[in-house]
């Protein structure tokens, strides 16, 4: 549970949605300037978003309590973590990647219990 | 291409195009809102955040890192850095949105999805048509994928006050992250992008400020430029 106030949570929404809206803003107004991104700018926009998904991935799957517990048998989450991955891999379906991970994950927690 | 097209019926013709992918939309939306009272959220924050940020992904990332207490500026950023691919989209929708009037350039900015440009991108390059009719067109995706979104979260949040912990509903945020992930990865530099981001992610989780996440995707998208130009050149 988040320990930041009310307040606080409604600003930083705000926040992100008008920060948001100007990147989407971008371009559109800029109109005639830029026809199209330059080639290095698109390169890098490109790769963000494996790189940010994998990087938001792999500590919420790796860690528990900000430890490394790969290897640990309590730990079922990297094992359903890899069949969603399998999963997605083979279906591109959101309901399958979804329901795979989380019916592991529970087997695994009622088997562990 | 359609030389009939009408600005009614352009709309009518987004919205059929979009309607098959409501399905894979839903579960995704549902989860935003679960997450985000799961995450100590109030269910008008959760639904709140659909309306005025309208991104998925980023909706997500600020949901976890809300949940672990993470610096305002880390979370704002990361959000940022998730929705930065819209600056590409904005870039690339340009030019067909000139000749529109300034309130719906913003209408097109507000409503910009993946999946809003992805349909748009497509209709617009197969053929000439009036601005109007595009606009129209987009609006009948852009709206249709609103309406969803806003209805899938309010049922999410609404349901997640009454998950119980032991769901451990929170899995299903990076969960749906491999979901959005694993499909897009186009090639082998995409792939070095994300293994190299997610090693360093976890390599670095004792930097403050959730420092880790920002050098995790800057290595990561270093990486994978890096494959990139080495196999292009």
């Amino acid at each position: 549970m988040t320990s930041y106030s009310p307040a606080t949570i409604w600003i930083l929404i705000l926040v992100i949605g008008v920060g948001t809206f100007a990147l989407r803003m971008s371009m559109i107004a800029l109109l005639g300037r830029v026809e199209q991104t330059p080639p290095a700018v698109e390169r890098i926009l490109r790769f963000i978003r494996p790189a940010v998904l994998a990087a938001l991935i792999a500590p919420a799957v790796v860690l528990l309590n900000g430890e490394a517990s790969l290897l640990d048998p309590f730990n079922p989450r990297p094992l359903a973590a890899l069949v969603a991955t399998l999963v997605a891999w083979k279906t591109h379906n959101v309901l399958l990647t979804i329901g795979s991970g989380m019916g592991v994950l529970w087997i695994l927690q009622v088997v562990g219990a | 291409m359609n030389s009939l097209a009408t600005p009614g019926r352009a709309f009518r013709s987004g919205l059929r195009d979009f309607a098959p992918i409501i399905a894979g939309v839903i579960p995704f939306g549902a989860i935003a809102g679960i997450a985000a009272v799961d995450a100590g959220l109030t269910i008008a924050q959760a639904i709140g955040m659909s309306v005025i940020v309208l991104a998925g992904a980023s909706q997500l990332a600020t949901i976890e890192l809300l949940g672990q207490d993470a610096a305002l500026i880390t979370i704002v950023f990361t959000a940022l850095v998730i929705n930065a691919r819209f600056v590409m989209y904005s870039a690339s929708l340009a030019s067909y949105a000139r000749p529109l009037r300034p309130a719906q350039k913003a209408t097109m900015a507000y409503l910009l999805t993946d999946q809003a440009y992805a349909f748009s991108i497509n209709r617009f390059t197969a053929g000439p048509e009036p601005a109007g009719v595009r606009f129209a067109y987009y609006l009948g995706v852009g709206s249709t994928l609103w309406v969803v979104w806003q209805v899938s979260t309010t049922a999410g949040a609404l349901l997640g006050a009454f998950v119980p912990e032991s769901l451990s509903l929170d899995f299903a945020i990076p969960l749906v992250f491999i979901a959005l992930l694993v499909p897009g990865l186009q090639d082998r530099s995409d792939g070095v992008a994300a293994v190299t981001a997610g090693f360093v992610s976890v390599v670095a989780v004792g930097l403050p400020y959730n420092l880790s996440l920002i050098s995790a995707a800057v290595i990561g998208v270093a990486a994978g430029v890096g494959l990139a130009r080495r196999t292009a050149a």
